[in-house]
């Protein structure tokens, strides 16, 4: 069972801001999914590996050498604020 | 003639053999998007100045007695998750208004050396998710076919596009069924290829292990020549597939005889509209009047499709979304502290069913439940795989409804997120699985038309090709275009 707590704790892990109205469209509607999603539980999975990833390919290395990549203003020139060649921010702490 | 509504291929042809040019065809989409566009809202923007100069360059290049690669000079709409280098990229977002990518996608890249002329990008659900593009943040596209109902999503722009006559080709995206469902409710063919077949370097992320680019087409050549286009090993997506990719124009021939295929009896069990069965059946008869083997089978894991993907894909989508904070790109809310900001920023920036799955991905994902959901999920992702391995033992294909219902009402799932999930239900396992799948065009319901998908083994899309290119000649559905 999903609690408006839950709601309210898992919006600050994911930096959400929420009205008291989502807060409860929310809570009733994730319930609901979870409670759908139990449905899994019926499956023994005990000796089952994950599948993360369905292609058998792991680490994929290329050479470390410098190539072709954007400039600083490129990649700056979206910035919605800026100041030199630094992304600004309002204050952290 | 109406340029608009011929496929690509007799297009090619009448370009190099000079019957129309690059320009005129071009004119012809941009009247027919002047015509219908206001009705259809397929697009979120269109590029008619830039089309025209690539037209005119194609022109130019055959008048010089160039040799044209098969797609040039074809226009081709691009959904809007995809990285055009210079033209606004938003993913039908609030959040990326005005983002506009400094670098093309590996596939546009690909396309431009086609020397493809790219009439605009295509509307869709709010970062692919949804099944209905009902979830854009600006507005609702319609179905070109009735347009009180939905053309499916999230690729809803792009299949509309195509099946209205506004562009000859389109690109979109499949996380769980967003190429193949709007390919079933606009009467047009789109593929899901293999995971890891098409690059997806540009591709804006959703849920990474599951995303595909694909091909949205009129008809089953075209998809196969789109395909050739785009597909192929791209050493910047470290997910890309290091292997040969065939001409896959080379299985379109209309022959099944011993093809063996499988109908799973969970894929025609409760749930399925009668009309959606009735086009199944005929399109079994057809296939068994050509000579394939149809048979019952079961893939028993595949009920559990849907709470799986429902786990795996937010929780995948919860952790890609989290760089969209209003720090280098896009919008920016801004706050006192910079908490606040990412909060403000991203509240306001994301729409509804956005925020719902990022919160399901970060709830599964979150300590003390990382186990019980996401962890669980991809234990039944490994049995839902084992199915198909098992199935593909036995079977060329699978048969099956590309989705449950032909296209509904705008408005009618709205309101409940569970209903509208449900529209995937047939194409969710083919992602988990990460197998290739075509929804091609099967019959209609009244005046909607109905796809069936068939699946195939890890990269099979030449065997899918000649199903459903048998398929295509055999139904007679080719000439059939909305009223619009």
């Amino acid at each position: 069972m999903i609690t408006r707590e839950d709601v309210e704790h898992v919006a600050l892990l994911a930096r959400l801001e929420l009205s008291e109205e989502e807060k409860q469209v929310y809570t009733e509607q994730l319930g609901k999914i979870l409670e759908y999603a139990s449905v899994l539980n019926e499956l023994d999975t005990e000796d089952v590996p994950p599948l993360a990833h369905v292609l058998p390919l792991q680490n994929i290395f290329r050479a470390d050498e410098v190539k072709a990549h954007l400039d600083p203003e490129t990649v700056l020139k979206h910035a919605p604020d800026r100041e030199g060649k630094h992304f600004r921010v309002p204050r952290l702490v | 003639m109406d340029l608009c509504f011929l496929p690509a291929h007799e297009l090619g042809r009448l370009l190099r053999e000079k019957k129309v040019s690059a320009v005129e065809l071009a004119g012809a989409v941009y009247s027919r998007i002047d015509a219908v566009e206001s009705r259809v809202k397929a697009y979120l923007l269109t590029l008619k100045e830039e089309a025209l100069n690539q037209a005119r360059a194609v022109d130019a290049a055959l008048a010089s007695g160039e040799e044209l690669l098969p797609l040039a000079g074809i226009p081709l709409a691009v959904k809007d998750n995809i990285c055009l280098r210079g033209v606004e990229t938003t993913c039908a977002s609030k959040i990326l208004k005005g983002f506009i990518p400094p670098y093309d996608a590996t596939v546009i890249e690909r396309l431009k050396e086609q020397r493809v002329v790219f009439t605009g990008k295509t509307n869709m659900d709010e970062f692919a998710m949804g099944s209905s593009t009902e979830n854009s943040g600006f507005y609702p596209t319609a179905n070109p076919w009735d347009l009180e109902r939905v053309p499916g999503g999230s690729s809803g722009g792009s299949a509309a596009a195509v099946a209205a006559g506004e562009a000859v080709l389109a690109l979109g995206s499949d996380t769980g069924g967003s190429i193949r469902q709007p390919a079933s409710f606009c009467g047009v063919v789109g593929l899901k290829p293999t995971y890891g077949l098409v690059s997806r370097y540009g591709l804006v992320a959703f849920a990474s292990s599951l995303d595909q680019i694909g091909p949205i087409t009129r008809d089953v050549r075209d998809c196969a020549l789109l395909l050739n286009a785009i597909a192929g090993h791209d050493p910047r997506d470290s997910t890309s597939a290091p292997q040969e990719v065939p001409d896959y124009t080379e299985f379109l021939v209309p022959d099944v005889r011993g093809f063996r295929i499988g109908i799973p009896r969970e894929y025609v069990g409760e749930g399925i509209a009668p009309e959606v069965r009735a086009v199944l059946n005929r399109v079994v008869e057809l296939l068994e009047g050509m000579g394939a083997e149809v048979e019952e089978t079961s893939l028993p894991h595949v009920r559990y499709s849907l709470p799986a993907y429902y786990l795996i894909a937010p929780a995948e989508a919860s952790s890609n979304l989290a760089r969209y904070d209003g720090v280098r790109y896009g919008l920016r809310v801004p706050a006192e502290d910079v908490v606040t900001m990412y909060k403000r920023t991203r509240s306001q920036g994301f729409g509804a069913e956005v925020k719902r799955r990022i919160m399901l991905g970060t709830y599964a994902l979150s300590a003390g439940y990382y186990d019980a959901y996401y962890l669980k999920a991809l234990k039944v992702r490994t049995l839902i795989r084992r199915d198909f391995d098992e199935a593909f033992k036995r079977f060329d294909l699978i048969l099956s409804p590309t989705a449950p219902t032909p296209a509904f009402k705008i408005g009618e799932k709205v309101a409940d997120p569970l209903a509208m999930y449900l529209s995937d239900i047939f194409t969710l396992a083919v992602n988990l699985a990460g197998v290739p799948a075509i929804s091609v065009p099967g019959g209609f319901a009244g005046h909607l038309p109905v796809g069936v998908q068939f699946i195939g083994p890890p990269f099979a899309e030449g065997q899918l090709f000649r199903a459903a290119y048998a398929l295509e000649q055999e139904a007679g559905l080719a000439a059939k275009r909305p009223a619009l």
